[in-house]
This record gives structure tokens, C-alpha cells and sequence, in this order.
């Protein structure tokens, strides 16, 4: 089973655990709705779009409510260290958390003691708080975009908002960055850079480059990130290798984005609404 | 790793890994002087956040001989309400990097009708015409897609500020790519 882990913006949604339905434009778990504007309703949304071509049952949601007090993250750390360990799950996602160490730690141990190890995948806030704790090998996959490499290269700096100058002027040097980044130990042990170019990588080094489609209006729209992610999930919960899940999610996100046609005005759901289309067609044996 | 592996990983004495590590989500509040050291302190333990009293590092010239050690992640919502007391720290450092600043480096990418700038990793993004924001992306921390729904669809002048709502180190971020597009939105 493939589950995944997020926040959604209103403080008074308590943990929820279950099964979550894509309908329309709205993400359904236990009986409540969520807008799929961006964030971890985005990437349910892609991961159930990619998986209903696959013909995946739906992933299991760990939700819970937090507009960034780190309140509700934290319950949601609390649930996960004490109920993670006994589940089976095969493909473990975290996504917006509030970043706090020892909380992470927690929840690592938490994963260390399941019968059977799943697949771990980190982005945004919970991608922060592995690198913080000096933990990121424990992950097979990352998916930052530009700026996310660049906090990920700089191993001084606790968050992206510390990124030191001279590292975030090598924005154009992705290469170097990751070779940064896996040279003091803050990548998983593959990379999917998101950017104008998408890179797949690991601690050799650059293993596939994507940069077709070119669709330049993707990078404003506010869930883009969120999506490939959780195709990619999807992808390794049907049994691809990491690095090939990788490079398919970046391929599928962007012909979805070229569907869709995208001004820089664009919301996430019109992509949304093309990924079960372009996963046919990039992985037509597959499906 | 197995799990014994990655305890003594966790917890094995070194200089620059598990015990940096263990204190990266941390960050210094430094005051002028220990009476508004001990007044923000109350402050902020009235206000249920987990903080402490300490001596400053060696890096941090500035000050008294105390600094309060906070989480770093909620800089923004702490800064709000220690400014809103009257408690302005003179600095707000990382306890593993007294010394590094927020990111000063604005990309501005120019999409003819919209304009989209990015701080760290933040990007805003508005429609010229009418100075709309129409897309908020990037960030990690729960506030950013808070953010997004209380900024995006309203004009500059509409919007409230980040630093209004946000609460973390993504919504500072997201605040000063805010600033730079206000800057260059202004008639010169």
C-alpha cells in the first residue's frame, strides 16, 4: 500500500487516516473534503490520477490540519511514532510537515521497526527536516526543485532560507549541487531535481537528464512540484526501480503540463486532470 | 541501515554530525540587555513555546550575556509577537550558523504578461496588468499553502502581507519575495 503523509491548510481538521478519493477537484478522506490547490491535496490528486491507470487501489492519507504553528504537524508526528511501526505499507511519502528533529527522529525509529522496510520519499518540509537531522541517506528518493538543491548543497544552512550566496548563484550549475549535496551527506539516495531541467541523480552523479517537453510557464504554478511526486510514488508503488520511476514522473508531469496548455495563471488541476492521459502515453507498456 | 545502525548514528559523539544535527532546527534571539532577555523569555513561555535561556556562542558580538534558544522553523510567528510586546531582538541567528543570513538573492523571471519572483524557495507570481497574484509556489512548511490560499486571486493592494499570516521560515521567505515584487511593481 502506498500512503501518504501531509498537512492541509485549516488548523481545525484533526488526524485523519484512511483511504483518499480523488472527486473532481477535491480530495475525500473519511469523509472530508479538501481543495486541491497545491501542497499534499496536489500530490494525493496526482498519485491517485497516476494510479487509477495503473490499477493501484487508493493510497492511505495521513492528514492532519496546520497553517504552519507546527501544532497539528506535531500530532500528526505523535499518531506516526506510535502507529507507523505496525503497519504494512510499501511506499512511505511525507511531504509538508513542520520541520522538527527530534520529531523526525521519532518517527524514523518508528519506520526502522516495520516488519518489512518500505520505500521512503521526502519533499518540502519533512525533505527539510531529513537533511537537518543528518538523515537523508535513510531515504530512497527527494525531489527538490532548484532552490531545494541549493539548501540541500550548502551544509551549513538549516533551512533554504539560510542558503549561503555564493551557493544560490550556482542555481545554474544543478551538476555541481548535487555533487555537493551527496559529498556531505544531505540526498537520499536518488535525486529528482525539478527545474527548467529535471535531473535524476544519485551519489555517481547524474544519471538521466529531462528537459522535454520544455514547458517554461510550469515552474510559477503552485503544485507543480507536488505532482511530480506523487506520480513518481505511484510509479515505485507499482514496481518500477526508484531511478526509473523518477524519470517517468518527470516526464509524465511535463507532457500533462503541456496539455494543459499552461499560462503562468494556471492552477495545479488542469494538470491534474491530464496525468492518467500521459501516463498512457509515456508508459504505454506499463498500463 | 538497521535500526542499531542509525541510533548510534543519531546519538554517537561527534563535532559536526548528530549533536549539530540535533540542534539545527534551533535558533538565538538576542536582546540588549537581561531585563528584555527575561521579559521575552516569560513571554514566550506564557505563549507555550519551548525556549531557552543560555550563554551566546562566541560568533555573536552583539548583545548581552544571555540569548534565548527558540525553534527556528516559527522565526516569523515568534518575531510577530515579540514585536507586537515591544521585545525587538537585536539578531535572529541559527544556533549551528550564528553568522549566516536570509537570502539576499532575488530571480526574477519575466513571462511577458505575468512577472515571477523567487527568494530561496519561495517563488510569487503576478499578472501585470492588473497586479493580481495568481500563483504561489515552492516552500515545505505548512504555512505556504495557507499562504497561497489567502494571497492568490487578490491584487497587491488587496493582499495582506506574508508577514501578517505566515509563521515560518517559508513564509519570511515568501515575505521578501513579496517586498522585491512590490519594489520593482513600483512606479520608479
Amino acid at each position: 500500500m502506498l500512503a501518504i503523509i501531509g498537512t492541509v491548510p485549516d488548523d481545525s481538521v484533526p488526524v485523519l487516516v484512511g483511504p483518499a478519493d480523488l472527486d473532481g477537484d477535491t480530495i475525500v478522506v473519511q469523509g472530508r473534503r479538501f481543495a486541491v490547490n497545491r501542497g499534499t491535496p496536489a500530490l494525493l490528486a496526482a498519485a491517485i490520477a497516476a494510479g487509477r491507470v495503473l490499477g493501484q487501489p487508493p493510497p492511505i492519507a495521513y492528514l492532519v490540519g496546520d497553517i504552519g504553528r507546527g501544532d497539528g504537524s506535531r500530532r500528526l508526528y505523535a499518531h506516526l511514532s506510535d502507529h507507523i511501526a505496525g503497519t504494512d505499507h510499501e511506499v512511505l511519502v511525507f511531504h509538508y510537515l513542520q520541520p522538527d528533529v527530534d520529531w523526525h527522529n521519532r518517527v524514523l525509529f518508528a519506520v526502522e521497526e516495520m516488519a518489512t522496510r518500505p520505500i521512503l520519499i521526502a519533499d518540502a518540509g519533512f525533505m527539510y527536516v531529513a537533511k537537518m537531522s543528518g538523515q537523508a541517506e535513510a531515504y530512497d528518493l527527494f525531489t527538490p526543485d532548484i532552490g531545494e538543491l541549493s539548501f540541500l548543497a550548502d551544509e551549513q544552512a538549516p533551512h533554504p532560507f539560510y542558503t549561503r550566496g555564493f551557493i544560490l548563484h550556482m542555481a545554474d550549475r544543478a551538476p555541481e549541487m548535487i555533487a555537493m549535496a551527496y559529498r556531505h551527506q544531505n540526498a537520499a539516495r536518488h535525486l529528482l531535481v525539478k527545474g527548467r531541467r529535471d535531473y535524476v541523480a544519485d551519489a555517481t552523479g547524474i544519471r538521466v537528464t529531462i528537459d522535454a517537453p520544455d514547458v517554461p510557464n510550469l515552474e510559477p504554478i503552485g503544485g507543480t512540484g507536488d505532482t511530480v511526486t506523487g506520480i513518481a510514488a505511484a510509479l515505485a508503488h507499482q514496481g518500477m526501480p526508484i531511478a526509473a520511476a523518477a524519470e517517468a514522473a518527470a516526464r509524465i508531469n511535463r507532457m500533462a503540463g503541456q496539455a494543459a496548455n499552461p499560462t503562468p495563471a494556471t492552477q495545479v488541476t488542469n494538470i491534474i486532470a491530464r496525468i492518467g492521459r500521459a501516463v498512457e502515453r509515456v508508459l504505454p507498456a506499463v498500463v | 541501515m538497521t535500526l542499531l545502525a542509525r541510533l548510534k548514528k543519531v546519538f554517537a559523539p561527534s563535532a559536526t554530525g548528530p549533536e549539530t544535527a540535533a540542534r539545527m532546527d534551533r535558533g538565538f534571539l538576542v536582546f540588549e540587555n537581561t531585563s528584555e532577555v527575561i521579559q521575552a523569555e516569560n513571554l514566550l513561555k506564557a505563549a507555550g513555546w519551548p525556549v531557552q535561556v543560555m550563554g551566546p556562542p562566541p560568533e555573536i558580538q552583539r548583545g548581552c550575556d544571555l540569548v534565548i534558544a527558540f525553534p527556528l522553523i516559527e522565526r516569523l510567528n515568534i518575531s510577530r509577537l515579540l514585536e507586537a510586546s515591544g521585545f525587538t531582538p537585536l539578531e535572529t541567528v541559527p544556533v549551528t550558523g550564528p553568522l549566516l543570513q536570509p537570502v539576499d538573492l532575488f530571480q526574477t523571471t519575466d513571462y511577458g504578461d505575468w512577472l515571477m519572483i523567487r527568494a530561496a524557495n519561495m517563488k510569487i507570481c503576478i499578472a501585470k496588468a492588473t497586479r493580481t497574484i495568481v500563483n504561489i509556489s515552492g516552500g515545505g512548511c505548512p504555512d505556504v499553502p495557507y499562504l497561497a490560499a489567502m494571497l492568490v486571486g487578490k491584487t497587491l493592494e488587496e493582499a495582506p502581507s506574508p508577514r501578517a499570516l505566515g509563521h515560518t521560515l517559508c513564509g519570511y521567505a515568501l515575505q521578501l519575495a513579496y517586498e522585491e515584487l512590490v519594489r520593482q511593481c513600483s512606479p520608479s
